[in-house]
């Protein structure tokens, strides 16, 4: 079941100026519902483009964006004729039902961030408050939402994202880096969105701040069930980390799929500056010495694991590892 | 850097124009308005024309940027032409003598006259500044042709220094209000509707983080000159230096003869030439 499906999907930088650009070209997919999907491309490959079509910051020059099957950008005209025969709006004259057509559509157009949580790349320039607290509750409090919930909320968010309580007083301009990443996730987690969508989460962070990030990702996601886009550009992040991939190339898609699927192709990938992550090509290559070991491995774990066990193998036989 | 903004209106092209001299540009400028000033006869009108076209068909610009840089100052070429039509005094009488108003022939030459010199004007140093011109390399011109104010004690190069900065850093700047404004946006931000006082304290979260970035920017900018041993302009040499070759010799040089050529062309008042 696809939560979002993109139809055809073009979007063009500049258009008419001598620094036009394509970012988007024709790009139909779909974002399976419940899971973590990784989309993966190098810089100018229209991951990020993607990424603000899919909250409405942007709108795509021509094709449609499916959330629930519904088009996030759709126009009087587009619905006109379908709503018309719903039960509310049927009796009212033509003209009232315009305006009320018009008015839920606004409405929707608003509330889609809500929906659909975009985490910008570096999101910590977007702290502004004076505690961290108040700023992980900016977005709960442009929704409308009363104290009380805000609050929950907000703890919520600190909790998955690992902010201890002591520091939900503090000013977020005094955090280090880490923290203040976390901080801004958590201002969107707080949302409650139904699709959480995050460019490069962990761009700039050192390996732990990254898995501290990625973990609190993961947590969330498996607690709330819904639905997580992670664009990247690292592979070894990907494949521990993603249920499905979706690989961009000079904004087409160059394949989609789960892990395996994906890193199945390799020689596609390396024609666009991707690689399968390094753990893979070394088992790769122990593959072609003769130790027989599964193919799928992504992760140094679960390598290590499977060398370990081939080693316990051999040698339980009084072998050596050859 | 591709987004769409550009500063200035500096239109990428490889031309002649392009390619010359940034001071040369800039003397260029200053002789072609007092080229324009110099014209009182239809032939010189002519020939000035007719050099603003040469210019633009060499810059390689299209026609529709160079009239779109002529829109915003419609309204002062129309209002001074209809002063000059309505208000010159002359000899030749065009209305009837009952009239009220009246309208000279001198009036209305005055007036395509004055169209010519403001159009040719704004044309002339758009093509030369503006459109071909990076605003960094017409920063590096002026310091260079101000240099000699150096010796009464002028901080050229350190005004210099301020603006390439300054203009180093408006995309940028503009950029990060754009990905701020996104970033809020996306946590369900609105800068549209709402009461005056409410769109004013929506700007809140832009202006923090902008204003924070800002003075980190500039810290960290203050810290990479001062790593590398900046203290102002006294003996510093500058990695693109700016060379004269024979084309800009030969650019001045005909800029030079129109000139010339126009106050010759004056004396042969072909039509009309004005006092």
């Amino acid at each position: 079941m696809n939560k979002i499906f993109l139809e055809n999907v073009s979007y063009i930088y500049g258009e008419g100026t001598p620094f036009e650009q394509k970012a988007l070209d024709g790009v139909s997919v779909g974002i399976p519902e419940g899971c973590i999907t990784g989309i993966i491309g190098h810089t100018g490959s229209g991951k990020s483009t993607m990424m603000q079509l899919l909250n409405g910051l942007a709108v795509p020059k021509s094709g449609r964006i499916l959330l629930d099957g519904d088009d996030i950008n759709a126009r009087l005209e587009d619905v006109f004729d379908d709503w018309r025969t719903l039960p509310e709006y049927c009796e009212l004259s033509k003209r009232a039902a315009k305006k009320r057509i018009r008015r839920e559509l606004a409405e929707r157009r608003r509330k889609l961030c809500f929906r659909v949580g975009l985490v910008m790349q570096y999101p910590e320039y977007q702290l502004f408050e004076e505690t961290v607290f108040k700023d992980i509750a900016y977005g709960p409090t442009n929704m409308g939402l009363s104290e009380e919930e805000i609050r929950e909320r907000v703890l919520e968010a600190a909790r998955f994202t690992g902010l201890s309580e002591d520091l939900l007083e503090k000013s977020p301009f005094d955090l280090s880096g880490g923290q203040k990443r976390r901080v801004a996730l958590a201002g969107v987690i707080a949302m409650r969105p139904e699709v959480l969508v995050l460019d490069e989460p962990a761009a700039g962070l050192d390996p732990r701040g990254r898995d501290f990030i990625f973990e609190g990702i993961r947590n969330y996601q498996k607690c709330a069930g819904n639905t997580v886009l992670i664009v990247s550009h690292s592979m070894e992040d990907m494949a521990r980390y993603c249920d499905n991939m979706i690989v961009m190339a000079d904004g087409k898609i160059l394949a989609e799929g789960d892990v395996e699927t994906v890193f199945s192709y390799v020689d596609e990938l390396s024609t666009v500056g991707l690689d399968i992550p390094q753990i893979t090509h070394l088992v790769q290559l122990l593959r072609k010495k003769g130790l027989l070991l599964p193919e799928n491995l992504y992760t140094v774990e679960s390598a290590t694991e499977a060398i370990l066990a081939k080693y316990r193998q051999k040698s339980g036989k009084g072998g050596s590892l050859q | 850097m591709s987004n769409g903004i550009s500063f200035g209106q500096y239109y990428p092209a490889d031309s002649l124009l392009h390619r010359l001299d940034p001071r040369t540009k800039v003397l260029m400028t200053v002789l072609y308005i007092v080229c324009t000033f110099l014209c009182r006869s239809l032939l010189s009108f002519a020939v000035l024309t007719a050099s603003a076209i040469v210019l633009v068909a060499i810059s390689r610009i299209p026609i529709r940027m160079i009239l779109s840089s002529l829109r915003p100052i419609l309204f002062i070429i129309v209002f001074t032409s209809l002063i000059n039509v309505f208000m010159t005094r002359g000899e030749q009488l065009l209305t009837p003598p009952e009239w009220k108003i009246k309208i000279y022939a001198e009036g209305i030459w005055t007036a395509f006259f004055m169209i010519l010199r403001i159009s040719t004007l704004i044309i002339g140093t758009s093509v030369f500044l503006t459109y071909t011109t990076t605003p960094i390399a017409l920063t590096d011109a002026l310091e260079a042709l101000l240099s000699p104010l150096k010796k009464i004690k002028i901080p050229v190069h350190d005004f210099a220094m301020m603006m390439t900065i300054a203009l180093r850093f408006i995309p940028t700047l503009s950029e990060e209000t754009r990905k701020i404004m996104n970033a809020q946006k996306a946590r369900g931000a609105d800068f549209t509707s709402g009461s005056l006082l409410r769109r004013a304290k929506a700007l809140i979260p832009i202006l923090v983080p902008l204003f924070v970035s800002a003075f980190n920017r500039a810290f960290e900018l203050a810290a990479a000159m001062e790593c590398r041993c900046y203290h102002g302009g006294e003996g510093r040499t500058r990695l693109k230096v700016l060379r004269f070759r024979a084309v800009d010799f030969v650019m001045l040089v005909l800029l030079v003869g129109v000139g010339v050529g126009l106050v010759f062309l004056n004396r042969n008042g072909l039509g009309y030439a004005m006092k």
